[in-house]
């Protein structure tokens, strides 16, 4: 763990401080409009109400941390990640035995192959008036999507890193006696670790795009829904509090999936930890 | 246990590419004596390596036959150990578990394994790299590593591709004195694959020089020489003489062949 860097944390700030000192200005000398962009400080306000529970806190209704947490950003970011993770989960669980398959057996992959490249090309978007038929309205047409985006990316990954293992390893371990299913478990699959994390990583980061389009179509919570029901009554500082939740939260999953490839991948090359 | 007698009878290796053929290997016949330490030793290109890789059962031969204890060699395993020059470490295993995972593959039981990995980090000096990862060491223990992992096996033939040539003159001396012990101690038959003639005389019982293109037998010479070798003796530098010579007019040869193969281009 490398110390944490505040030199190059207050280089970082220097642009996005800019660029809301200008936001600042225009919107106090009444040069824009503030219905199509309100001032900083409007959004921070409405952030923070978002935030906040809508209700003052009663003694008799119950628990104080479930009030803490009753704030409708808060239900609405713990339903997307709710979304992303059970998508997540039902297309990776999909895709990694078949990307294994696909990568140990020369003919699993020229069966499958030409359907997977087919069907790869096609955004997860596409498949919205199909989920719509398929699971109606709700979270299963939502999660059908994510799971959708989160598929290729790491099917194709676990392909590649399944194709990929440098012989040497397999050579050696040949020697050394171990029959295929050893082969395969403890040699092919933990060598193509680091092809299937970065497929992880693009999978989460299209689960997480998916998750907000599939809000505004199918479901009434998240935060995907509460920007489109902000544009409704014209709040234009809630659509901004909520693209700023998004970006959030986005840069939470990466990092956390980040730290999860560095722990994992620890006896990698060129990882710094 | 009288094991590691390894018989090569009349092995020929072709090599065929889209418009011409490459004979690598022709004709060869060696007659190795269990604990035996031969050294094959050529030229890049005289096809020393493919007849490890033979020994090994990584590719058979195109005709011939390779026995090791009476037994035809068919494919890897363990009874014929490999060290290779990029030393071929698990990357994502420690220290530990890349000489354990031969062990496993045997199905050997926990106390006994445990004795065994015990005794090889200390005989190599690894004890202190135990849970370390590869890639947090120097090529010397890399390589150290990689041995205690094949001699687990306890196999009665190593075969050493080249081993120490991607390491500095001091570690490449530190671990062929360590070889040598160790094979002193376990009397095991090694096949030694080098292109430094010095490595050759300092570790061999018996040097077989190979030829370039057909790979065949140019010389097949014992070395009668008490070990430590000292590489500044006279009888060493005589040696050094005479294979340097047989060593550079095949070395020649490949140089020739391939201005002629640049002409032909």
């Amino acid at each position: 763990m490398t110390k944490f860097n505040w030199r190059s944390f207050g280089t970082g700030l220097v642009v996005p401080l800019v660029l809301i000192a200008l936001w600042h200005t225009s919107a106090a000398l009444g040069w824009v409009n503030p219905h199509v962009l309100p001032s900083p400080l409007a959004v921070v306000q409405r952030w923070v109400a978002y935030l906040l529970p809508q209700i003052p806190f009663a003694e008799a209704t119950g628990s104080w941390l479930a009030w803490a947490v009753s704030g409708e950003l808060i239900v609405d970011s713990i339903g997307s990640m709710v979304r992303v993770v059970s998508g997540f989960l039902i297309g990776a669980a999909l895709a990694l035995p078949l990307g294994l398959i696909m990568g140990a057996s020369p003919r699993i992959y020229a069966l499958l192959n030409p359907l997977a490249q087919v069907l790869r090309p096609i955004p997860p978007i596409a498949y919205i008036p199909l989920a719509i038929l398929w699971f109606g309205l709700g979270n299963p047409p939502a999660i059908f999507l994510i799971a959708i985006g989160a598929f290729f990316p790491v099917l194709i990954n676990t392909i590649a890193g399944v194709r990929q293992v440098d012989g040497i390893y397999i050579r050696a371990a040949r020697n050394l006696g171990a029959n295929q299913r050893t082969m395969f478990l403890r040699v092919m699959l933990p060598a193509a670790v680091p092809y299937i994390l970065s497929g992880v990583r693009i999978g989460i980061g299209t689960a997480f795009i998916v998750v907000i389009v599939s809000e505004m179509i199918a479901v009434n919570n998240g935060l995907g829904f509460r920007i489109l029901e902000a544009r409704e009554y014209f709040w234009s500082d809630k659509i901004i509090a909520g693209m700023i939740s998004i970006g959030m939260l986005g840069l939470a999953i990466d990092m956390g999936v980040n730290k999860l490839n560095n722990y994992l991948l620890r006896w990698h090359r060129g990882l710094e930890h | 246990m009288s094991a590691g007698h390894i018989v090569v009878k009349g092995v020929n290796k072709i090599f065929k590419t889209t418009d011409n053929e490459v004979v690598a290997l022709k004709d060869i016949n060696l007659d190795i004596p269990q604990g035996q330490f031969v050294c094959l030793l050529g030229p890049s290109g005289c096809g020393k390596s493919t007849l490890l890789n033979a020994a090994a059962g990584f590719s058979m031969p195109t005709s011939g036959s390779i026995s090791a204890d009476g037994k035809l060699v068919t494919g890897p395993g363990p009874d014929r150990g490999m060290v290779f020059q990029e030393y071929a470490l698990f990357p994502w295993m420690t220290v530990e578990e890349n000489i354990r995972f031969g062990l496993e593959i045997k199905g050997m039981g926990k106390t006994e394994m445990e004795a065994i990995i015990a005794s090889l980090m200390q005989k190599l000096g690894l004890s202190e790299f135990r849970s370390r990862f590869p890639k947090d060491l120097s090529g010397g223990m890399r390589q150290r590593v990689a041995i205690a992992r094949v001699l687990a096996l306890d196999s009665p033939i190593l075969l050493m591709d080249e081993p120490f040539g991607a390491l500095d003159a001091l570690t490449r001396r530190n671990l062929q004195d360590e070889l040598l012990r160790i094979w002193a101690e376990l009397g095991k038959t090694v096949i030694f694959v080098t292109h430094s003639i010095e490595e050759a005389i300092y570790l061999a019982d018996r040097i077989v020089v190979m030829t370039y293109r057909p790979g065949t037998v140019k010389r097949d010479i014992l070395v009668n020489l008490p070990r430590l070798r000292d590489p500044a003796s006279a009888e060493f530098n005589t040696l050094k003489r005479e294979l340097g010579q047989l060593v550079m007019e095949e070395q020649q040869r490949h140089h020739d062949f391939e201005i002629l193969a640049a002409a032909v281009d």
